[in-house]
């Protein structure tokens, strides 16, 4: 899978569950509101779902998760590392 | 014919739940206490935490069997369930959100029952807006020391260890504190409505110093990411046990109703008796399917998962705690004493709308869920 159909892949998702908004792949989903923090384990569950990878304790920073390049550079890591 | 496997698992927790829990459960609401014996019980079965491994004391157990284990446990006795619950909570945030170390030490421990955890977020003046906690967690050379109060904490007073939030320089942050760290008081709480077997307490932290080892997940993180997870699972428990309360609701009213007799003849054959019978039976079948669906998708790890169970846990405690009101309006004047269990129902009923986010709050939550396009798989 390349980089470009994991960010469709989480683009697709994001727009399904975020409706009404233009979201471009650097913007912060949680900074500008366009979901709340239950969000942030859903999209936990979305990762290790979609990308079949395991999330670790030490990678639950939101860092990872809020934004399309943040969770495709995530995803894309820990590919490389497995 | 074969038993089917869920057939199998209900029967071996339906065998453990008439020997050990249903013979206890008006005593354990009456004596508003918990007994030992029971949760050696329930450890020695694996039940404590049984989605654990067995290495670490539990039985491997898949979602939806973890849910019907709740719904049986539920149905004799809302303490037991609201014990299974707690532990869950704590257990299951360390096991998704704790560091390796703090898990090869607690996570065994906690399987097995070697220690009891609870889950330490309400406090007096906080409640549905747990993200934001008055307790104070003050950086420290060594790790924190926290400083507040928590209240209305189930199981609180026997808990080994407490899931607690407070709040950090970088916001809210969870902590796994001792209960016999020093500056802890703990208080119990008597007199609740219902689940008045769930040893409740407030605990008062005065400067607890807690090592840094002990935080779980990110500073700032606690709620977004551990006590969400912790809620998440407490959600489901809930949910699966408000099953148990509305067949045992059921099966009280339909055995009642067949040999109390007004009139001239037996009441189910009052068409505003069968009216009430047939509401409790669908909505039983109802709040099935949901717990049901919200098991299947944890099984699978779905993000779909969340939703479906706050749709659950909103589903299935309205109703249980309508079908305990109904239950008891049936027995009457036997429905309101306390040779019915019945009004133990109703009491614990009414506790399920207001647990683990009441239900004001799932509404609020499930809303948002009605806005998003359906998933193209799910539906």
């Amino acid at each position: 899978m390349t980089s470009q159909d994991t960010r469709g892949q989480i683009r697709s998702y994001l727009e399904r569950v975020i409706q009404n908004a233009e979201i471009e792949d650097d913007d912060d989903i949680f900074e500008n509101g366009f979901v709340n923090s239950l969000f942030a384990v859903e999209l936990v569950a979305f990762t290790e779902n979609t990308f079949g990878i395991e999330v670790e304790d030490e990678d639950l920073d939101l860092a990872n998760f809020n934004s399309i390049d943040a969770l495709a550079g995530f995803i894309e890591r820990k590919r490389a590392a497995a | 014919m074969t038993e089917p496997p869920e057939s199998q698992t209900r029967s071996a927790f339906r065998r453990f739940v008439a020997q050990e829990v249903q013979p206890r459960a008006a005593a354990i609401d009456r004596d508003e206490t918990f007994p030992e014996e029971l949760i050696g019980k329930l450890a020695a079965a694996g039940y404590l935490a049984p989605w654990l491994p067995p290495e670490q004391g539990g039985l491997a157990m898949d979602w939806q069997s973890y849910g019907i284990l709740a719904e049986e446990v539920g149905g004799a006795c809302a303490s037991t369930r609201s014990l299974l619950t707690v532990h869950g909570m704590a257990t299951y945030a360390l096991q998704r959100c704790g560091s390796k170390v703090l898990k090869d030490a607690l996570l065994p421990r906690l399987g097995r029952g070697e220690i009891i955890g609870a889950f330490a977020v309400s406090e007096p003046e906080v409640g549905s807006d747990a993200a934001h906690p008055q307790t104070a967690a003050a950086a420290t050379a060594e790790g924190y020391r926290l400083t507040g109060r928590k209240t209305w904490i189930t199981f609180g007073e026997r808990a080994d260890v407490f899931l607690l939030l407070a709040t950090g320089d970088k916001g809210p942050t969870a902590f796994l504190l001792d209960a016999d760290t020093p500056g802890l008081t703990v208080a119990p709480i008597r007199g609740m409505l219902g689940t008045r077997g769930s040893m409740m307490a407030e605990l008062t932290l005065d400067g607890c110093p807690v090592p840094a080892a002990r935080r779980i997940g990110r500073e700032g993180l606690g709620f977004t990411m551990v006590i969400s997870t912790a809620l998440d699972l407490g959600r489901y428990s809930v949910a699966c046990g408000c099953v148990g309360t509305l067949r045992a609701c059921l099966e009280a009213s339909t055995a009642y109703t067949a040999r109390r007799r007004q009139f001239g003849s037996e009441i189910r054959e009052h068409q505003l008796v069968r009216r009430i019978v047939t509401d409790m039976l669908t909505s039983l079948r109802c709040a099935e399917l949901l717990c049901r669906r919200a098991g299947a998708l944890r099984d699978e790890r779905s993000p779909a998962a969340l939703a479906e169970t706050m749709i659950a846990k909103y589903y299935a405690s309205t109703a249980a705690r309508r079908a305990a009101d109904d239950a008891v309006q049936l027995q009457g004047a036997l429905g309101c004493s306390r040779e019915s269990d019945v009004e133990r129902f109703y009491r614990d009923a009414k506790v399920m709308e207001i647990i683990e986010g009441s239900n004001q709050i799932q509404q609020i939550a499930i809303a948002d869920f009605a806005y998003q396009k359906p998933d193209p798989v799910q539906g």
